[in-house]
């Protein structure tokens, strides 16, 4: 366990190295907006960065930005100007005629410290003016973090959002015939770079969710015999059980503020309830007392309200989404839709609420509002469920099984823009962290 | 109670603490033959071992989809396992609850232990001891049938009973 985190804590040490000085800002005329119903992915020109290690970094600039379905890069072919000086202005002529609407310069070099210095200078080709220009300093390990860091910023300053590209996921890594699948516990960036696994695959282990400071996880394991919820310090390894509970624990997710962990817990009449501990004094507290399965709850961003999955109108297996205030007070469906509704899970903008719904011999991932109105279907497959959400609302990652096994995709709230993930394994029970710091 | 467990491992040797555990209620203590059992001797297995359980009184029930009601054929069984069980009591037992994969994950742990509870549930409603029994869910997480069709399904929800050496 040791030497598969050390790796971990080098980084989380040096996300603190990198550091940033902006060249250049400027007014923003270049713009996307994202919330109109159908978005243009807008063509952006990024020549390789200047510098050895150059092309590497704009390549992963270049990955992030088109995966997000926001942007087109247009083909390098196709440039007429060739890049020698990304801080000299460039020919924005040259550029119009291959209708680029961006263009993204770089270099990255190497510091007599050992540290590498990347810079990236965004350019709008027809207001004929720079955008935003700005360089990083950071460890060699953390290369690929700097990329993603600049595709964040070059995001964020086009479409006014925050990016999602400077953050992880943890998920449970399958493999192994499906009557006989081992289950590990992994984490990796967003892109499916730096794959770490956190566990040894020799118990069962499901739905790691990142706590708000992302850096523990809790998950359901079932390593003492017994199904039980877990935190595990990232870094360290430390675990933990959560709570001393009687039964079987399970559908753990931390509170906004990282302080509760709730999760189900099995009645002795074969129904479960849902419980909030406090993780600093241990309490517990009962939040539904129903003969129904109550599981899979989430807080609104806010902390003062969860909505969560329950059988309890409609009897067995008719699930459907309820929300209720944090201290379990006025309790009330929101889904009625045609099908059986799972996984909500709330949008960290608060606005949205995230789920699976079976219908039609379907999975699908769709997305309502905190009212139940406006549902939407973003994607539906044979078997797919559990979505989690980027940091920045616009984007779901879940898991599709098919050929086999699971593996992750992503797709957008305009749900235009499907992607799988590249995992080495099968993959599955998503989770996003926090944008990183 | 360490002794006990490591004689399961040998079906034979069960047979025999089989015989010595029950000699407090010898009226009820001659084994029940298969022809009894209504197996016309079709299984070879050692009356009282766990192979005896599951191959002659069948160790598992289905349910239909999303519900832990115990159906009639099921009853059937669990009778018969109730009865097994009641006469061969060295066992301590564990319910396996599992559901098929047309269900979310986290649904599923939960449909899995509601029916682990009613199989146990109805097991004491025939007479097991309750502190004999315990049950855990595996969801959808250990499927017996790998294929993607109705059939498969079907195998996957269902109970197991399992039995364990020494009951604790």
């Amino acid at each position: 366990m040791k030497s598969i985190l050390k790796p971990l804590l080098m980084v989380a040490a040096m996300a603190m190295g990198i550091s940033s000085v902006a060249i250049l800002p400027a007014q923003a005329t270049l713009e996307l907006n994202v919330n109109k119903g159908n978005v243009e992915p807008m063509p952006i020109a990024i020549p390789d960065f200047q510098g050895g290690l150059g092309p590497q970094i704009s390549e992963i600039v270049t990955a992030d930005l088109k995966r997000s379905g926001l942007f087109a890069p247009i083909d390098k072919a196709a440039f007429v100007e060739k890049i020698t000086n990304p801080d000299a202005t460039p020919r924005f002529d040259d550029w119009k005629v291959i209708n680029a609407q961006a263009l993204v310069t770089g270099s990255v070099s190497k510091e007599a410290d050992g540290r590498i210095r990347a810079q990236y200078r965004l350019w709008d080709i027809f207001g004929n003016q720079q955008l935003a220009g700005e360089q990083f300093f950071a460890n060699d390990a953390n290369q690929r973090r700097v990329a993603h860091i600049i595709a964040d910023a070059i995001y964020e300053k086009i479409t006014g959002e925050k990016g999602y590209f400077d953050t992880r996921v943890v998920f449970v890594d399958e493999s192994g015939a499906k009557n006989a699948r081992k289950k590990r516990l992994a984490i990796m960036d967003q892109d499916g770079a730096n794959v770490r696994y956190l566990s040894d695959g020799r118990s069962i282990v499901l739905t790691p969710r990142f706590s708000p400071n992302r850096q523990e996880i809790t998950y359901m394991s079932y390593e003492s015999g017994q199904p039980k919820v877990y935190l595990l310090q990232i870094e360290t390894g430390q675990r933990e059980l959560v709570g001393n509970f009687p039964g079987m624990t399970f559908a753990p997710r931390f509170s906004p503020d990282g302080q509760k962990v709730i999760m189900s817990l099995l009645r002795d009449d074969g129904n479960s309830n849902i419980f909030a501990m406090d993780l600093r004094s241990r309490s517990t507290t009962r939040l539904t007392d129903s003969t129904a399965i109550d599981t899979s709850p989430s807080y609104s961003p806010d902390g003062s309200q969860i909505v969560f999955t329950s059988d309890r109108g409609g009897g067995s297996g008719r699930s459907q989404i309820y929300v209720m205030g944090a201290d379990g007070s006025n309790p009330h469906r929101i889904s009625f839709g045609d099908g059986v509704y799972s996984t909500p899970v709330w949008s960290p903008r608060g606005d949205l609420i995230a789920f699976t719904k079976q219908s039609g011999g379907e999975f699908q991932i769709g997305v309502m509002k905190t009212d139940g109105s406006g549902e939407r279907i973003l994607s539906s497959g044979f078997q797919q469920e559990g979505p989690t959400w980027a940091p920045n609302g616009r984007v779901l990652m879940f898991f599709r099984d098919s050929a086999g096994g699971p593996k992750l995709v992503s797709v957008d709230l305009t749900g235009r823009n499907e992607q799988q993930i590249p995992t080495a394994n099968y993959a599955s029970d998503p989770a996003w962290s926090p944008l990183l710091e | 109670m360490g002794r006990i467990a490591a004689l399961t491992r040998n079906p034979a040797m069960i047979a025999l603490v089989a015989a010595l555990a029950i000699t407090g209620c010898a009226s009820k203590k001659t084994p029940n033959s298969a022809a009894e059992l209504g197996l016309n001797g079709a299984g070879a297995a050692t009356p009282g071992s766990a192979q005896d359980f599951t191959v002659n009184i069948g160790d598992r029930i289905f349910f239909d989809t999303d519900s832990s009601s115990i159906r009639a054929d099921a009853q059937t069984t669990l009778s018969r396992q109730a009865q097994w069980l009641n006469q061969y009591r060295q066992y301590a037992i564990v319910i396996e609850g599992h559901a098929d994969e047309r269900g979310t994950r986290e649904y599923n742990l939960a449909l899995g232990a509601r029916r682990a509870a009613a199989t146990r549930d109805f097991l004491i409603s025939k007479g097991v001891s309750a502190s004999r029994l315990k049950t855990i869910s595996y969801g959808k997480e250990r499927p017996v049938a790998v294929c993607d069709d109705i059939s498969c399904w079907s195998q996957n929800r269902r109970a197991v009973t399992t039995l364990s050496g020494a009951g604790s």
